[in-house]
């Protein structure tokens, strides 16, 4: 594994550059798969509505990339995200989202509702908080399986106001259950700004149950991916559950419909995370300026995504509708 | 109360309860149970007395007081290979749990277009005339009854609770079975000392007759036949059908009863207003009008919060003299 010299002091022993763009193709990935889910809302081509994660990348990837095929992961309403990064394919992402027969659901789930046994993806949950139980229930069968996975539960910052997100990591840690809590706080608790909503300290709510607990720039893939590492370690020692707390930002509205938003948030703020604290761009000037990898790279990776997701959503939009006696299957096993 | 039986032997609602799930933790070692005080303590009700000393306390698991956190913990538990069995000690914590319930276990499966299971089983108590008032005393099947993807059991006998436990425990879906804390320690019935199951889904004729159908459910079955022996001695033929499982429904047994005798009353302990028992009425209205010589009659829990004073309690609940008084004028005797 190639050692990596940082400007800073900081360590990243652990990632190589191939990893690295590998994390930059996998943040690309989402993004571009985002940006076309918003042109298929906007061209009236998608049922419903959807929740796009365009900004929080670093998470998903930072995070997923530290866990293998076999761990589970729970995810949100916002979780196209989460579901890329564990290993989903596109095609079917698209499809599902499409209300498809071709999609990961039969097309019975749609945006909110992604699930894949196949890359340990229990499931998006469109109740806010509400796989936090299912989360922490799939630690708790794997500590008693013996099968050394880890799960982990995505969640925002708006899931904080949920009671059972406390009564899950009170018996996480209680049972010291292989379980990473990941809070993206994204500042914005739907369409209410998070300090209306949430009182003292988020870090300290986990705390106060004595669990593991980190802050992480959540924009720095690097920071995600190294801390998710060392909790990932700690679970999978039988050390019990972490709470990572990742800073974020929502570039989009709470879904593609919230346009116009300056109500609760001005556009200046909007830019300026764009602007200064872009993940995807994080990652290439780091990359770059520690001649790590130059333009041409990144143009690769960002051409071969592309033509892959314009592949990925031409499958889709061609793909047949579930029949009708579809509805009445999967009802019950 | 005791249902008739000549040869083979006795034993209390509560202990047939206690011997399914005995029987499964000692065939299935991926069942485990967890709830409120169930180990040492063998759950409020002692139903559970002795089997933390078979089976240890990580299978016979206490909780925290967290019902919607360890309901979570169970669903994903069981969408990742146990088989948990769910304490919930008052049928009245139904409405703590219900997001986990209806919301994630019911749909899980249909959610993720057949790939995800949750094969657990979630025991909670229904019955009035504890002296328990409101929060204690409800009997809120109708409510579980309601939501497509769970199956909902109310056992009767002693025999009937322990067959179908079994079979509870064995399906791969979610299963709510609701136990009438007043029958453990009072009804006692034959059950077999050999093994057998009772499938999900079939309903029992529990007594034969001719002149008009009593339908009856759970601790009702015992006024439906309390009520028969007063009609028979009025020269009224009762027969009294137990459908055991509100969901799947056993229709045909229902409506071929009341073909047979032309009159119909449906008794059950949830609340009248919307309750099984108008689900029941209709299923009879709809497929056996044109044998029906008087109106379906439908006897349920009165519309109010059960009360605690006795003299209050005591006229919230359908009776034998009722349903005798019901039946005979409906009889025109």
């Amino acid at each position: 594994m190639a050692q990596v010299k940082t400007k800073k002091s900081e360590s990243i022993s652990t990632i190589d550059r191939e990893q690295l763009l590998h994390m930059y193709e996998q943040m690309f990935k989402i993004r571009a798969f985002e940006e076309q889910v918003n042109e298929l809302y906007q061209s009236a081509k998608m049922p419903g509505l959807a929740h796009l994660y365009i900004g929080e990348e670093a998470i998903a990837v930072g995070v997923c990339e530290a866990l293998n095929k076999e761990d589970y992961i729970t995810s949100t309403h916002r979780g196209h995200g989460h579901c890329l990064a564990k290993g989903a394919s596109i095609d079917k992402m698209f499809a599902e989202l499409l209300g498809k027969d071709a999609g990961y659901c039969h097309g019975k789930g749609g945006s909110m509702h992604i699930a894949d046994q196949d890359t340990g993806n229990l499931g998006a949950n469109a109740i806010v908080g509400g796989s936090s139980g299912i989360a922490t229930g799939a630690a708790f069968a794997s500590k008693r399986l013996g099968n050394g996975r880890v799960a982990v539960c995505f969640f925002g910052e708006g899931a904080l106001g949920q009671g059972l997100v406390y009564e899950s990591m009170n018996m996480a840690q209680l049972w010291k259950l292989p379980v990473i809590y990941v809070c993206e706080n994204n500042l914005y608790n739907e369409y209410t700004h998070h300090s209306e909503s949430t009182a003292g300290s988020m870090k300290a709510r986990a705390e106060a149950f004595g669990i593991l607990t980190v802050e992480v720039d959540g924009q720095n893939v690097r920071e995600v991916h190294e801390t998710a590492i060392k909790l990932v370690e700690h679970a999978r020692k039988g050390e019990g559950p972490a709470f990572m707390l990742c800073n974020t930002y929502r570039y989009h509205g709470h879904h593609v419909g919230d346009i116009a938003r300056e109500y609760y948030r001005p556009k200046e703020e909007e830019l300026k995370w764009k602007n200064d604290n872009d993940p995807l761009k994080n990652l290439s000037s780091w990359l770059t300026e520690n001649g790590l990898a130059d333009a041409g790279i990144f143009e690769q990776i960002e051409s071969t995504v592309s033509k892959e997701v314009e592949e990925a959503v031409n499958f889709a939009l061609n793909a047949p509708f579930p029949a009708p006696e579809e509805v009445t299957n999967h009802v019950y096993a | 109360m005791s249902m008739p039986n000549a040869n083979g032997r006795e034993i209390f609602f509560g202990d047939a309860i206690k011997e399914a799930l005995a029987e499964e933790l000692r065939r299935d070692p991926t069942v485990f149970m967890l709830g409120e005080d169930i180990a040492e303590a063998g759950t409020t009700f002692k139903v559970l007395n002795g089997l933390v000393d078979e089976f240890g306390k990580d299978r016979i698991l206490d909780t925290p007081i967290s019902e919607p956190g360890f309901t979570g913990l169970a669903v994903g538990a069981a969408m990742t290979g146990l088989r948990p069995v769910v304490d919930i000690m008052f049928g009245d914590f139904s409405g703590l749990i219900m997001d986990q319930v209806a919301n994630q276990a019911a749909k899980i499966h249909y959610m993720s277009g057949g790939k995800l299971k949750v094969p657990m089983v979630l025991r909670t108590t229904m019955g009035a005339g504890r002296r328990s008032a409101a929060q204690h005393s409800q009997s809120l099947h109708a409510w579980y009854s309601h939501i497509p993807g769970l199956k909902v059991v109310v056992p009767s006998t002693p025999y009937d609770a322990k067959g179908l436990m079994k079979s509870a425990i064995r399906d791969d879906n979610p299963v709510v079975i609701l136990e009438d804390k007043m029958m453990y320690k009072t009804v006692k019935g034959y059950v077999p000392e050999e093994e057998y199951i009772i499938p999900i889904g079939v309903a029992d004729i529990k007594r034969e007759g001719s002149d008009i159908t009593l339908i009856a459910t759970s601790s009702m079955v015992y006024v439906a036949l309390d009520a028969a022996k007063l009609l028979e001695e009025v020269g009224i033929s009762a027969e009294v059908v137990d459908p055991r499982t509100l969901v799947p429904l056993d229709k045909q047994t229902l409506v071929e009863s009341v073909k047979k005798t032309s009159r119909a009353i449906i008794i059950d302990e949830g609340y009248e207003q919307y309750g099984v028992t108008a689900e029941l009425a209709s299923v009879i209205a709809d497929e056996a009008f044109y044998y029906l010589d008087a109106p379906v009659k439908r006897m349920g829990a009165m519309n109010v919060p059960i009360p605690f004073s006795p003299a209050l309690e005591d006229l919230t609940i359908p009776n034998a003299k009722g349903v005798f008084e019901m039946a005979k004028s409906l009889c025109n005797k």
